[in-house]
């Protein structure tokens, strides 16, 4: 059949819609999965026994399975439970819940290794429990793992092709529509991978400016 | 919770999750072999080498698995490769996780003191005996849980193959689901067997990693 990249302009314009709803799906699951993180860490460590130890189960069974297996139970699982929600929220909210559990690790052991001065300083200022996370011990914890979350947000971009599907309209299953037209696999799979790795690479660019801005700021 | 119908589908499911192990093992042998090859192409002396090299990690690890997945398995005949399903997820997750470990590996054999390699060169081995014989044996201890957690993402990696209607134990709760609506038994099902086989696989690497550890 040979290859024959001549009908790639007449489609690109679906392709480019496809890559704006990758963009905006990734940044969405990603503050999603953020602040998710910095919750679920704080339950997973302050909440009384009976919340913390089921909640550690479920965390600990969502880093087992894999996050397409995940997509399927909460798409299907929601509107079995009489939510129809659209797709592409679906999608945003499986991964976003997916990365933070993974989020959450990270933010725990962070959270851990806060000096123990910090919290009994803040608290002897007359900060509750609460206030003292929140306002003293989160934020510190928060700018140590950002590499490691940094890492974690372009695994997310990548794993995004998998609300594909679901049927959410992003750039794996818009390559796909295209070719149910064209009957050219290769060519336009080709050119969505040249997409994500463009887009990989502008996360990495940033990913390294931010780490140089924390290193100078410590 | 529909107990009765797990009861009734789960022989379905044990059968899947026995392709998904056997998926794993291919795809990691294969992934092993490519990592290996990686690292030490971008260890290289020659420029060539390095470049091909690190093309091919950047790029794998740049870009979804599961488009690589549709690639080489939809677009292959168009140049000439003609895989099956389940050969197509072989080669395509394997080529994908050698990326991985090629990075882990390459970082293990670093890791080792520059003076070791350079004690071994004074003493009269060559390049490659002081690879195998001094710098790999250390290096390889190293390498035991970070290509455990390359192992424990590669086996999760192994559902994308539901993609292309390989009866693994993702496509199989896919179905079940689909057929039944029942989102969570089928989840159940699929996720119980997955946590098995991924601590058994844990529980293995940990006790690999505490036999080849020097006390």
């Amino acid at each position: 059949m040979g290859l024959d990249f001549s009908m790639v302009p007449k489609y690109l314009d679906i392709i480019l819609l496809g890559c704006a709803y990758t963009i905006g799906i990734t940044v969405a699951a990603a503050i999603l999965s953020f602040f998710g993180g910095i919750v679920f860490a704080v339950i997973a460590l302050y909440a009384p026994w009976v919340i913390r130890q089921p909640f550690r189960l479920v965390a600990w069974i969502f880093m087992g399975t894999p996050l397409l297996l995940q997509l399927f139970l909460i798409y299907f699982g929601l509107v079995q439970v009489g939510i129809d929600l659209p797709a592409v929220v679906a999608g945003i909210i499986g991964l976003g819940l997916h990365f933070a559990v993974y989020n959450s690790e990270l933010i725990q052991t962070a959270i851990l290794s806060v000096d123990k001065g910090q919290m009994e300083a803040a608290r002897t200022l007359g900060l509750s429990r609460g206030e003292a996370l929140r306002k003293v011990v989160i934020p510190q914890a928060v700018r140590d793992v950002i590499p490691p979350i940094s890492n974690n947000m372009i695994a997310l971009l990548k794993d995004s092709a998998l609300v594909s599907v679901i049927g959410v309209s992003e750039l794996t299953l818009s390559a796909q529509r295209v070719i149910g037209k064209t009957y050219r696999p290769f060519e336009f799979y080709l050119l969505a991978a040249a997409f994500y790795y463009v887009i990989n690479l502008a996360m990495e660019w940033v990913q390294r400016k931010i780490e140089r801005r924390i290193s100078i700021s410590r | 919770m529909d107990i009765e119908l797990m009861l009734k589908v789960y022989p379905f499911f044990l059968e899947a999750a026995w392709l998904t192990i056997v998926l794993s093992v291919l795809t990691a042998v294969l992934g092993l072999i490519c990592g290996t090859l990686g690292a030490f192409a971008r260890l290289s002396r020659f420029a060539i080498l390095r470049f091909i090299a690190a093309a091919y990690v950047s790029v794998f690890r740049g870009t979804p698995a599961l488009i690589q997945l549709f690639i080489l398995y939809f677009g292959g005949p168009q140049i000439g490769i003609q895989l099956d399903a389940f050969e197509a997820g072989v080669i395509g997750l394997g080529i994908n996780a050698g990326a991985y470990m090629a990075e882990t590996i390459r970082g293990g054999i670093i890791s080792i003191d520059k003076g070791q390699r350079e004690a071994a060169r004074t003493l009269g081995l060559s390049h490659w005996q002081a690879m195998y014989k001094i710098i790999l044996p250390q290096a390889a201890r190293l390498m035991v849980r970070p290509l455990g957690v390359n192992l424990n993402m590669l086996i999760k990696a192994t559902a994308l193959v539901a993609a292309i209607s390989v009866v693994e134990l993702t496509y199989t709760a896919q179905r079940y689901i689909g057929s039944t609506y029942k989102p969570f038994e089928m989840f159940l099902l699929a996720g119980v067997l997955y946590m098995i086989i991924i601590y058994v696989t844990g529980r293995g690497v940990v006790w690999l990693d505490r036999k080849v550890q020097i006390t």
